[in-house]
Formats: C-alpha cells, structure tokens, sequence
C-alpha cells in the first residue's frame, strides 16, 4: 500500500478545517502497522480514506498499485470486498443475521454462495465459535461478537485487514486474546494488518508505527524485531 | 449469489424482527378496502352483462311514452321475432278502506320473452317457475303490495275503475326495476284488462315497451329496420340493458372507490411512517453491506426484491380480506339487480393488487432505496446518516395518488376538484397541526417534569408529529362526519320542512272533475285545494336549431331533452318562487307566448333570456319566449314547474291538473274516498317516498359506513406506525431516565403526556375538519341552515386524547418492563 500527499479539509463554521494533511507512507506486504495518536488526531479519518470509504481533498492511496479514487464508489466496494477485512470497535454485525450468517455474508457479496456455507464454519470454528453458529450478535458476549467480526474479516482471505481500535470495547483480558487471535490469523493468511489503537501494548506488538498528531504524521518507528506473538 | 435468495432470507428475518409488520398490514388494508368494493361492483356489473337479456326480458326492445305504432310490431314480425308489449304506469290499488300507489305493469301473451316469472300462493311460501302470465280479470301482485293492503291471495283489488282478482304472489320478474330506487309496490296485470281501469287519460304518465327476441341477426335486421326512431322512442339492446341500473351501479362504484381511497390514502401514510422507519434500522446493515464489498445496485435489489415480495404477499393477502368483506357490501348493492349474482372475476384481484404495488411503489420504495445512497463511512461515524430529502421523496407517490383520485373520479373535473380540494385540506390541517405543536413550547415552563418530557418529545420531533396529529385527524374526521354530522345535516333536514308543508300530491285530474274535487274538499272541511294545469310537451328547439339528447355533453341535459316537460301556466307568481332574472309577466311584461324557466334547469341546458323555445305537444308544436328564470323552493314540497307559460299560450292544449295539499294524520279515511270518488287520481304519498328515499340513503351510507371500517382501521395502523416510528427513541429515552432515577410513575406520566396531547390536537384538527365539510355540505350542497354544534369540538378532542393515550401507553409498555441497561444494550 502506497499513500501519497493525503489530505482531508472540511468547511465549518470557522473556516477550513485541516483533518489529514500531507500523508505519506508504505506498507509492504505481509507487515503489521499501528496508526496511534491522540484522540482528534485524524486516525479514524485516515484509516476511513485508507479503505476508500471517504475521498481525500487531495493525494493518492494505491493498492497494489491501483488507485482507489481513480475508481467510482461501486468499483471502490468491489475493490474492497476483493482485498480488504475490517475490524471494528464496535464489532458491526448484522443483528438480524446470525454469527454463521454474518461471516458468510461477504463471501456471498463477493459471488461466492456456494463456498460460503462451510468457509463460515470453518472460520469460526478456528476462533473458537464452531458452538455459536447460529446464534445472534445480541446473544453473544462483547468478546465473542468481535470473534466473530474477525471471522468475517478473515473469511474472505483479504491482503489486508483494517482494525478500528478492535479491542476499544473489550476488557484487558477479552481484548489480548482478540489481539493474539488477529496477528495469529494475520500470519497464517500472510495478510497485511493496519490498525488504528491508543494502546501502547498493542502497537508495540506491530512491525512499524505510524504516529498522527494533528493530522499529519509525526513520526514512523520501524521495529527491527517484530513481536508478533 | 442469488440476490432474490438472500433478500427473501432478509425479508423473513426483518418480518421475524417485526420491523414489517406496520406495512404489511397498512398494505393488506388499503388492498382489502378497494377490492372489497371491486369484488362487489363486479358481481354485479357481470350480472348486468352476462344476465342482460333476461334483465331486459328480451333481446332488445323500443320504449316510448306515447302509443307505438303498429308499423313497429309489423316489422318484429316480418323479421321473425318474437313479441310482446307491456304498458308500466304508476296508479292507485285499493282494497276495503286501504289504498296504495302501486306500479303497475300490464304485460302481453309471451311475455317475458327472455328470464322468467316467479310467482307463490302466499307470501314467503316457496315460488315457483310459470310459463304464463295473469289470466284476463286477474293480478299477482308483490307481497309487500299484498301486506300494504291486508290482502291476500283470492282477495279483490280495486285498480281505477276495474275490479281484479288476486291469483297469485309476484316473487320474481326478470326485467323489475332495481329495488334500490324503485318507488311503489309491483302489480302485474294481463293487457287486455287495461281498458277495464280507464286509467289511461290526458297526462297519464306510461312507459309503452315493446319486446323483442330471436337470434343474434333477427335482432340486428330488426333495429336497422327501425332506427331512427321517433321522438320519445328508444331501443334499448343487451349492451344498454338497464342503463339507470348501469348508471347508478357506477355512480356507486365510484364514490365507494373514492371512500377506498381515503383508506389508501392513510394506509400510504402508515406506510411510508413504517418505511422511514424502517430505513433508519438498515442504516447500520447497509454501511456495513457496502464496507464489505456490496455495490450500490446490490443494495437496491437486495431492498427492492424485499420489498416486492412483502407487497405481493399482502396485496393477495388483501385481495382474500376484500373478497372475505364483499358479501356485506354485496348484499347492499346487488338490490340493484334482481338476479343471482355471478362469483366475482379476477379483475378485482388485480386492481387490488396493482393498488397494493403502486402504494408500495409511492411511499415505501423510495425511502427505502435510498438506502443505497448511505455513506460507508458510517461505519466508523455513526453519526452520518442519509442526506435529508424532505417532502420530496414522496412527490412520486402523491402523484400516483393524484392518478388514483382521478381514475375513481371517473371524470376529470371531478378528479381535479376532489384533488385540488384534498389538497387545500391537508395543507390547511397541516399548518394547523404545524401551528398548535409551535404553541406546546409556550406550555413547556408552565408544567411539570413528566408533561415537559411528554411535550418536549412532541416539539423535538415536530414534522414527526405533525404527520402523525394528521393522519390520525383524519381517521377521527372520518368518524366525526359519520355521526355526529350527518345527524345533524338529516335534522337540519327535517326542521327546514314547515309543519304542514304539502304531504300528498294528486296528479292525473281531468278537466271536468276540477269542480267535483273542490266540492269534495269543502265537503272534508278541507282548504280548498290549488289546482294547477299541467302539459306535457318534449323541448325539440332552441332559437330555431333543433335539439335532440346527442346534442348535450352533460348527462343530466340529455336526459331532460329525451323526456317530456310538465309545462303549466299562470297569471301569478307561485308564492314560494322569486324571480333571478328578467320579469314576470303580471309586472308589465309581455305576456303573449312568454316563458318563465327554473333557473337551474336553464343553467343546465344553457338556456338565457329572450331565447326562443319550441315545444312538441301532442303533435304540435309552439314557440315561447324566455322572459324571466326564477328560483325555486323544491323543498317547500309545493307543485312546481320547470316551466312556466304565460295565459293564453297553452290552453287549447290537452292539459290534466296537479295539486298538492297537507293531510293531517288523523284524516287519513279521506284518501279512501278520494279515491273511491276519483278512481283515476294518482295519490303520491310524499312522506312515504321521502322513508323511501331515506331508505336509500340509509342503505348508501351504510355502504360507505362499511367502508369506513377500512379507513378507521388504516387510521388504526397510522396511530400504530406512528407509535412505533419513535418507539427505539423513546425507550432509548426512558432506559436513560431510569438509569437517572425516574419512577415508573414519572415514566408512564411522560408517556401519557405525549400521547394524550397528540390525541387531543388530532382531535381539535378533526372537529375543525368535521365542521367545515359539515359546515360546506349544509351551505353548498343541501342549501341547508348551518348549526354549530359544540358536541363535535367536545367529542373530537376527547376521543382522541384518550383513545390515542390509551394506545401509546400500550405500545410503551416495554419501555417499563425491561431493565433500562438492557434496553440501552439493545436500541
């Protein structure tokens, strides 16, 4: 992932307001990468623009050396149900669906119905769901709804996985397990990780940080010795 | 993936969440209301057309209100039909002291050529087929004719001047006029005995039919042979059987499809409240879908396809409700027709259904699709909603509406007023309601603390409540205007009548017993009794450019010009009459051929002053001049004409004489012998054609009452929605004040509030709506004094405070029952 000069301004009452300015980074493939600052700092909006959700004011994000906003909005979500997992701080499940449900829906997105069914169970069974199939998101723990975001996120095999602060609502220890489940899913499917935390432990753990502060990136420590486990 | 597999997957977990239910039910009743109608105006228009010879008793027939002449039968015959001839004329029957305007119908040998007479021993005892008719010196006559009269079978019957015997009860004839709107009592008599009554005489108003079968090209020879036909004479055929039946069953259809609408109408409202808030729960679902790869048509499909399906279901649902409802509404109309109904068609379902689609299609794909326009970014900004789109979103589906209003209407002019003034309502209520939920914030500081979240809750989501204090006006309006209103329109009604306004008219009397009938009254110690001479004559031209039916657009101008005129004359101004426009002939005016014209009638067939107006009486014809239009009291239930001739222009016609005249209830042994003395007077009972004609009205609104069902039960649903469309704000809400501290008390007082004082403006906008159509229908429509009535301002506010309180606080009940971290856990 190649960003490039990216910059997010919106208009308010006061004026221009600069959320991103001039973001430039990599992130080679197979790498763990932790976006941290302050709260206000511009993470979420970075991580939103990196997954072609928003549209920058200006700069570049290639993916695998194409660019997202040379594509429309719907060749954005197909781009992204292709290549992109997320994970999210509030876990965003379909209540409506249950665990199995949730995790096949983006196969299914993706027009692969018939594999879907039994990747679903599979994934779940790997993080530790495979007697939670056909319950909804309301009757699972905190902990156990973000198992199963992971499993969607993992389900469709993606080279990279987005976490919005993925243990931000979980307790100390909930969240470690959620965390040794994701850089192990990470590794096992070789897939790049980006996630966005203001916890320090949890950074710690990635290749190479990224620190935001006031929109613009401050500064990118890179760790010689990763400590993925 | 199979979209259609998925989204039906969606649709039964959505249904299971309950998040449908609102729709489909709004829906399911807004189909029910219109196909309940159609099924029943089905039924019986198919019984017109499939059953049309034997409602006409024949092929085709020439009906005149002259003798007809000999040429015509010659022709029946020389194109190898089969004939008959039947004479219908109203007349008095008497029976020991009993009397009763009777219509009678004098038929030929053969008749009826088509369907078939019923008759039975006694009344209500089994009928049975016949292939004749009554035997000279006999009559069957209908049992309500029999019970009217005290007579029973073998009995004697006085008809004018003959004496007849009663051989049987009349049960069924094919081509009887529907009972809906037909006057008196049936009497069937044999031809030949009609010379016998010597009832018929100048003026006798007769309907002469000739009646025709064969096959399908004897039938069509014979009506080119005698087209064109003379005036006063008309063929009818199968396709025109029964065109007053045909007319009222369409006047019927469309007015009881006009009172489907409303329930559409709040059933659209129900559903598109349930659609918002329906969109507003897949905001979420939808972010997330587009975040993992779903396109925009994706979405689409995935909500259209649901939503399809769900108004297909509760379309057919609706189709079965509507046939379910139509035996009542049936039963009411098929008066009309006196045959077995034909189960209904398929056309029904498919108005129904294509209502059902075409409401989803206005007010609830809309806002649904626009749930692919939700940003994806929401998924990490749950803030971001949908870009608002106000009234907007719905401009679809009020022009649909529009198209439905005018396709009911039947007649653009129509349909455009009706849309035109649907439109002023609501936007008049609307600022109503918009203005009295600006006023709650005054109220705010001046209550306590449950009353000022109640009322708060009303003023934060005022465009919300707006629609709801609308719609569930609407339903109270509805039901205000159904008693309240039309009890005092029938009493107003009843109190315009003066006390001894003319009761009985006596038509048919001879110039030569106008002296004996003054002596009679003097003898009975009765007023004298205005007399006035009465001629019939057919308009045939204006300003000397002849006029026939074809030449009027309007309905109502064509039929005055294909009947005959009573055209009377005299040298004073009725007293009840006032002159509109130019002068009355006593005031200097002209007399000589002058003419005063009913200023309605004028209007109707564009007739102005000075025009010149050539009448055909009895063969001939004369020429008047217009010289004044005057405004007529038809309520006063005195004898007026349309038309007015000054002295000297119609005497050397063959004229008969009209009066009218009030008869106390105890003096009723006077008709008996008015009769007895005059046999060939008709007597028309006034007060008893008014109990008619209340009849049907009556049996017309409890049509429209019945329909009404629908609408209060859409009403219902729009009550419903509206709970619902906030209910995840509100028990968001209430978990939050529990969490604070609030008693349970505190909380359902809150509650209470909002939906009480919903209630109470919903009911205030519908007493204004209910007077002012009160207030129009007085003024305008019935020409009736206006009364304001408190009860309406009483009765509308507080049905709606407690009925809607009653309602929210049910709805609200979860709020109470679950633990508020639950709550707050699961909104």
């Amino acid at each position: 992932m190649q960003v490039e000069g990216l910059t997010r301004q919106v208009t308010g009452p006061e004026g221009v307001l600069l959320i991103l300015q001039d973001v430039s980074f990599s992130v080679m493939p197979g790498e763990a990468c932790a976006i941290i600052g302050a709260s206000g700092s511009g993470k979420t909006t970075l991580l939103g623009l990196l997954a072609g959700l928003d549209v920058p004011s200006s700069g570049r994000v290639l993916l695998d050396g194409v660019d997202l906003f040379a594509l429309n909005e719907d060749a954005r979500a197909q781009l992204r149900g292709r290549m992109i997992g997320f994970v999210f701080q509030t876990f965003q499940l379909l209540p409506a669906l249950t665990a199995l449900e949730n995790v096949m829906l983006p196969l299914e997105l993706a027009g692969r119905s018939k594999e879907a069914r039994d990747a679903a169970r599979e994934v779940l069974e790997r993080v530790g769901l495979g007697a939670r199939l056909h319950h909804t998101p309301v009757q699972l723990s905190g902990g156990e709804q973000q198992r199963v975001a992971i499993a969607r996120a993992f389900a469709t095999r993606p080279k990279l996985l987005l976490a919005d602060e993925p243990t931000g609502n979980l307790d100390q220890v909930t969240g470690e397990r959620i965390i040794d489940l994701l850089f192990e899913l990470n590794r096992a499917q070789h897939s790049t990780l980006l996630l966005v935390t203001h916890d320090e432990q949890l950074a710690q753990r990635c290749n190479r940080r990224l620190k935001l502060d006031a929109g613009r990136l401050v500064n990118q420590e890179s760790q010689s010795k990763a400590t993925l486990l | 993936m199979s979209l259609f597999w998925f989204s039906l997957r969606m649709l039964r977990r959505d249904w299971r969440a309950g998040e449908l239910r609102v729709l489909f039910v709004a829906l399911l009743i807004a189909v029910a209301s219109v196909s309940a109608v159609g099924f029943s105006a089905d039924r019986v228009d198919r019984a017109l057309h499939r059953q049309a010879n034997e409602l006409l008793g024949a092929d085709a027939l020439v009906v005149a209100d002259h003798p007809l002449a000999s040429g015509l039968l010659q022709r029946a015959h020389a194109a190898g039909l089969k004939s008959a001839k039947t004479l219908s004329f109203a007349s008095m029957a008497l029976a020991g002291d009993r009397n009763q305007l009777a219509e009678v119908k004098a038929v030929s040998e053969g008749y009826p050529l088509r369907g078939e007479l019923r008759i039975a021993q006694e009344p209500f005892a089994p009928e049975q087929q016949v292939q004749t008719i009554p035997p000279p010196g006999t009559v069957w006559a209908d049992a309500r004719l029999l019970s009217q009269l005290a007579l029973k079978v073998g009995d004697v019957i006085t008809l004018g001047a003959a004496q007849l015997r009663v051989a049987a009860v009349l049960t069924h004839e094919p081509d009887r006029g529907g009972d809906l709107f037909s006057i008196g009592p049936r009497l069937l008599m044999n031809l030949h005995d009609v010379p016998a009554t010597q009832l018929i005489q100048t003026g006798s108003r007769i309907r002469y039919r000739l009646l025709v079968a064969g096959d399908a090209q004897q039938v069509q020879n014979f009506r080119a042979a005698v087209t064109p036909l003379g005036p006063g004479e008309k063929l009818e055929g199968v396709e025109d059987a029964r065109p007053e039946v045909r007319a009222a069953l369409e006047r019927a259809k469309r007015f009881l499809g006009l009172a489907a609408l409303v329930s559409v109408l709040l059933a659209a409202v129900a559903c598109a409240m349930s659609a918002r808030r329906f969109t507003a729960r897949h905001l979420d679902s939808c972010a997330i879908m587009r975040c993992l790869g779903a396109r925009q048509s994706v979405i689409t499909r995935i909500y259209l396809y649901q939503m399809l399906i769900l108004g297909l279901i509760a379309s057919l649902a609706g189709c079965a409700a509507g046939y379910a409802a139509q035996g009542v509404l049936t039963g009411l109309l098929g008066q009309l027709v006196a045959v077995q109904l034909p189960p209904p068609s398929l056309a029904p379902v498919l108005t129904g259904v294509a209502t059902g689609l075409l409401t989803l299609l206005g007010f609830v794909v809309p806002p649904v699709l626009a749930l692919k326009g939700v940003p994806t970014l929401r998924v990490l900004r749950r803030e971001i909603g949908l870009p608002a789109r106000g009234v907007s979103a719905y401009l679809f589906g009020a022009a649909l509406f529009i198209l439905l209003m005018l396709w009911q209407a039947g007649e653009v002019k129509l349909g455009l007023t009706l849309v035109a003034s649907t439109a002023a309502t609501l936007a008049l209520l609307a600022a109503a309601a918009f203005a009295l939920v600006r006023a709650l914030t005054l109220m705010r500081g001046r209550v306590g603390v449950a009353w000022r979240f109640g009322l708060a809750n009303i003023v934060r989501r005022a465009s919300g409540s707006v629609a709801q204090i609308l719609a569930i006006g609407l339903g109270l309006t509805a039901l205000l205007l159904l008693t309240l209103v039309r009890g005092d329109l029938l009493a107003s009604w009843q109190g315009s009548l003066p006390q001894d306004a003319p009761n009985r008219f006596v038509i048919n009397i001879q110039p030569e017993q106008l002296g004996a009938l003054r002596d009679f009254f003097a003898r009975e110690n009765m007023p004298p009794p205005d007399v006035y001479p009465m001629v019939r004559g057919r308009l045939v031209a204006v300003n000397g450019k002849s006029v026939a039916p074809a030449s009027y657009a309007d309905e109502g101008a064509a039929r005055m010009i294909e009947r005959e005129f009573n055209l009377s004359w005299m040298a004073q101004l009725p007293g009840d009459n006032r002159i509109s426009a130019g002068r009355w002939w006593g005031d200097g005016a002209s007399g000589e051929h002058a003419l005063s014209v009913e200023e309605g009638i004028a209007k109707t067939l564009g007739i102005v002053l000075n025009d010149r107006l050539t009448y055909n009486v009895a063969g001939q014809e004369f020429t008047g001049v217009v010289t004044s239009l005057r405004k007529v009291e038809w309520d006063s239930f005195r004898v007026n004409f349309f038309v007015i001739a000054a002295p000297g222009t119609l005497e050397q016609y063959p004229a008969s004489y009209i009066t009218s005249f009030y008869l106390p209830d105890d003096r009723q042994p006077l008709l008996s012998a008015l009769v007895k003395s005059f046999p060939n007077l008709t007597i028309i009972d006034v007060a008893a054609i008014m109990t008619q004609v209340r009849g049907i009205i009556e049996r017309v609104t409890l049509a429209v009452e019945y329909i009404f069902i629908f609408t209060l039960a859409a009403g219902v649903m729009v009550l419903y929605a509206a709970i619902q469309s906030a209910q995840h704000e509100r028990l968001h809400d209430g978990a939050m004040l529990r969490t604070l501290g609030a008693s349970r008390w505190q909380l359902l007082s809150g509650v209470a509030a909002e939906f009480v004082v919903l209630g109470f403006l919903a009911g205030l906008v519908a007493a204004f709506a209910a007077s002012a159509t009160g207030y129009v229908l007085a003024e305008r429509l019935f020409h009736l004094p206006y009364h304001f009535n408190p009860w309406l301002w009483l009765i509308g506010p507080g049905l709606g405070a407690v009925g809607v309180g009653v309602a929210g606080l049910l709805g609200s009940v979860p709020v109470l029952r679950h633990p508020p971290l639950h709550t707050l856990r699961e909104v």
